[in-house]
């Protein structure tokens, strides 16, 4: 049941002020994640730090099709998904340089953030563990007879994982409203899908368990939200779930010590200058005569200012107390799910 | 107003570095993402990205400089029509001190108090004294306690392998299809790590699943989501969320199943903070601690014994019979010495004080039901009264839930003990399939009323 390859490249209808939107949006993530590589050369951000620097597009174009009450959970390459649900830059900064302030108080880390209040559900560690919790939070939504809907984002890489497959064949015998989001950006760390799998084609895997699916130009935020419009409407019309299978790239290595030497340096610079998603936004702003240069210039400006204003909350947030080392292990009572 | 650019960290373990080679020169223009320099870190050599715009004003270090500390300045951004002569150089104060604050050490912890209170037991009557009771099956139990919560909650379901239309490969949910339906007593394809995680995903969006493992050999498969996922998430999300759910199935031995369905987990599960163990031996622990289970805001596992499953014990006959976590049950008290056991190895440690009794030997048989928590000032005040102790258990030896409770004992009793802490395990062997080398490789009421006679030189 899988569909054709949708050639997402009619531009659909958008407004002036959500293509303002998802500049701003996908500018956010990519200055707070140059931020974040500049604070971790500093020895202010420790142990591992994935950036998603090019693969904004993905996270902006799916937000824009979601609804208040929908899910997300994804791996650790995860600042990106939390700065486009909403959460707080300065939690999430401060999460990064180990601090009070930050979303977990310091104790999850780069790879391990979560806000119940956006329905962020991580931030997981472990490659595709994040999938079958994903059909799980979906589970509970269609248990408690709501339509929200889950997005479980995926790698390349974690789409070779046998539970992924697991979760597949639930999903669909429940009809559970989860979209499966695979951001293949070519790379699980320094292996290339080329030589990690035969059948390069991820979005077609659903096929064997009745999933549809397709595959959606992941650097065009515009193409991604209207798959991923598509395929919420599934969700929420009880179809069960769908395979998005986003084409995308990362421009810098797998985590902060990757000097990426598995792919050439020309290779990056193609997809820069000649595929960026912030640019391809900021040529249709300026050529449809939507925003001046002064005009991004502002925003520019603003967004500069929100993610050094993170940077800042997060040095002078104070480390934990000591005695959170022993806070948090089990909970007394249950914490009550936000509606 | 200038920027200096700093030497970075580019690995967790990053000191210094070798500034190999510049690829800007004095006067260049840069871009946010442009290559500045390859530095050889400790793990590769890595390029080095401009992180602002600007104007190469003056570089400090050169290139091929060995040994270059972590955030000293190599480099002088300078802002459009700044000149580099009017930019003294200095170093980031904040940074280094930042720095530098994070280096200190942690203040000692707070010294363990010499003086401990004395232990007292917290074993205490489950039910009051005069309450009807009932004969009921352990399986039994374990099915009311489930159907009694599932009542009383519409977000409790059981999921898990032949659970509902087959009525439970070792019927443990017998019948709880036809009172609660498919919505909420759910069969799943035969697919541990991932229903594993559907569960936990559930338990994230405000359910309270109870995973049955049709036995907890075929959990190993699920292992991580156990405890990565459902154990971990409460601490790493600083308390935001986590996995209230029920882990449950038997554990064990059965009987002539061989090495892949017969190994005890007691001591995996036991080792992992922000899971809770429970492995009842009896139908009324069983009942009462599976209630107390699924009501727990955390994941808790629960290692039932399949042989245990058909053995009868009396219940009290009370609507609504919880029995708190890390509360010890003695089941016979006694002078001479102190057997402790839980789950199965309960059968070992009560046949062995009845014919120990017969020769005098009057010992105190301790049921743990939770090992974490774990009663230790129960065991610890019987301890100090009989000064000897034999633990007894089906596991592997090595690194075994008794070893634990044996070092406790040493580090808190020391001073009580008039013979050695004895462990009596199952042998540290996979389990053997024929039947004389099975109940070899189990541990037997022999080996435990051996033991006892060691400790008590009777």
């Amino acid at each position: 049941m899988a569909t054709r390859k949708a050639p997402a490249k009619a531009k659909p209808n958008v407004s002036k002020d959500d293509l303002l939107q998802y500049y701003r949006d996908m500018l956010l993530i990519r200055r707070f994640e140059e931020k974040a590589g500049q604070l971790y050369g500093m020895g202010l951000i420790g142990g591992f730090c994935h950036l998603y620097i090019g693969q904004e597009a993905v996270v902006v174009g799916l937000e824009a099709a979601a609804k208040e009450g929908d899910k997300r959970v994804t791996s650790y390459r995860d600042h990106g998904h939390m700065l486009a649900c909403g959460m707080d830059p300065n939690g999430v900064m401060a999460e990064l340089t180990g601090r009070e302030g930050g979303y977990s108080k310091g104790k999850g880390g780069s790879m391990h953030m979560f806000s119940k209040e956006k329905h962020f559900y991580g931030g997981h560690g472990i490659v595709a563990a994040q999938v079958p919790i994903g059909a799980g939070l979906a589970f509970a939504d269609k248990y408690k007879g709501n339509d929200n809907v889950t997005f479980a984002y995926f790698g390349d890489g974690a789409a070779n994982q046998g539970q992924v497959y697991e979760a597949y064949n639930m999903a669909e015998l429940w009809d559970l409203p989860v979209i499966f989001v695979i951001e293949n950006n070519q790379y699980a760390m320094g292996t290339s899908t080329q030589r990690s799998t035969k059948s390069p084609s991820y979005w077609e895997r659903g096929a064997a368990y009745g999933i549809p699916g397709e595959e959606v130009d992941g650097m065009d935020v515009l193409a991604v939200k209207a798959a991923g419009e598509k395929a919420v409407a599934h969700c929420r019309a009880g179809k069960g779930p769908y395979i998005l299978e986003i084409k995308t790239y990362r421009y810098r290595g797998h985590s902060m010590s990757d000097p990426a030497k598995y792919r050439t340096r020309d290779e990056v610079q193609k997809m820069r200058e000649e595929r960026d998603a912030i640019e391809m936004v900021r040529q249709m702003l300026l050529t449809g005569e939507h925003a001046s240069e002064d005009d991004l210039k502002a925003i520019d400006k603003d967004i500069k200012n929100i993610v050094n204003a993170s940077a800042e909350f997060a040095k002078e947030s104070p480390e934990p107390a000591l005695e959170e080392l022993w806070t948090d292990i089990y909970a007394d009572e249950i914490p009550q799910e936000a509606v | 107003m200038a920027t200096e650019i700093l030497m970075p960290a580019l690995s967790p373990t990053m000191e210094e570095g070798t500034l190999a080679k510049w690829l800007v020169k004095e006067g260049d223009s840069v871009a946010s993402g442009d290559i500045l320099a390859e530095i050889e870190t400790d793990k590769a050599t890595m390029e080095f990205e401009a992180v602002d715009e600007g104007t190469i004003g003056k570089i400090i270090v050169a290139e091929g400089t060995e040994g270059v500390k972590v955030n000293s300045p190599i480099a002088l951004l300078l802002e459009d029509g700044e000149s580099a002569d009017a930019v003294t150089t200095t170093t980031e104060a904040t940074t280094q001190e930042a720095l530098e604050e994070a280096a200190t050490p942690a203040p000692a912890a707070a010294q363990v108090a010499s003086e401990e209170p004395t232990p007292v037991s917290k074993a205490s009557p489950d039910w009051p004294e005069g309450t009807e009771m009932i004969t009921q099956t352990v399986r039994e139990a374990i099915r009311d306690a489930m159907s009694e919560e599932m009542r009383a909650d519409d977000t409790v379901f059981v999921m898990g392998e032949e659970v509902a239309e087959y009525n439970g490969a070792y019927k443990v949910t017998q019948g709880m299809l036809d009172e609660f339906g498919s919505r909420r007593v759910i069969d799943t394809p035969i697919t541990e790590h991932g229903f594993t995680g559907i569960g936990v995903g559930a338990a994230f969006g405000g359910l309270k699943p109870i995973v049955e493992f049709m036995t907890f050999n075929f959990a190993m498969q699920a292992i991580d989501q156990i405890i990565n996922s459902a154990a971990k998430t409460l601490y790493m999300s600083g308390g935001q969320m986590g996995a209230p759910m029920v882990f449950r199935g038997p554990n064990g031995a059965a009987a002539r199943v061989g090495a892949q369905h017969s190994q005890d987990y007691a001591a995996w599960y036991a080792s992992i903070p922000g899971l809770k163990v429970v492995m009842p031996y009896s139908a009324a622990d069983a009942k009462g601690l599976m209630k107390t289970a699924i009501r727990d805001p955390n994941p808790v596992i629960v290692l039932e014994n399949e042989i245990l499953y058909g053995k009868s014990f009396e219940v009290p006959k009370l609507d609504d019979f919880t029995i708190p976590f890390g509360k010890a049950r003695i089941w016979r008290e006694g002078s001479d010495v102190t057997l402790v056991s839980w789950g199965i190895g309960m059968t070992y440690a009560l046949e062995a004080a009845e014919r120990l009794a017969a020769d005098g030997i009057e010992a105190e048989v301790i049921d743990l039901r939770t090992l974490r928590p774990v009663d230790y000032d129960t065991v610890l005040a019987s301890v100090m009264k009989t000064n000897r102790c034999v633990l007894v258990e089906e596991g592997f030896p090595v690194a075994s839930f008794s070893d634990h409770m044996a070092s406790t004992i040493m580090q808190r009793a020391f001073d009580y003990l008039d013979a050695p802490v004895v462990t009596c395990t199952g042998k540290d062997v996979p389990m053997p399939y024929a039947a004389n080398l099975e109940k070899l490789a189990l541990v037997t009421t022999d080996e435990v009323i051996e033991a006892v006679r060691k400790v008590t030189y009777k």
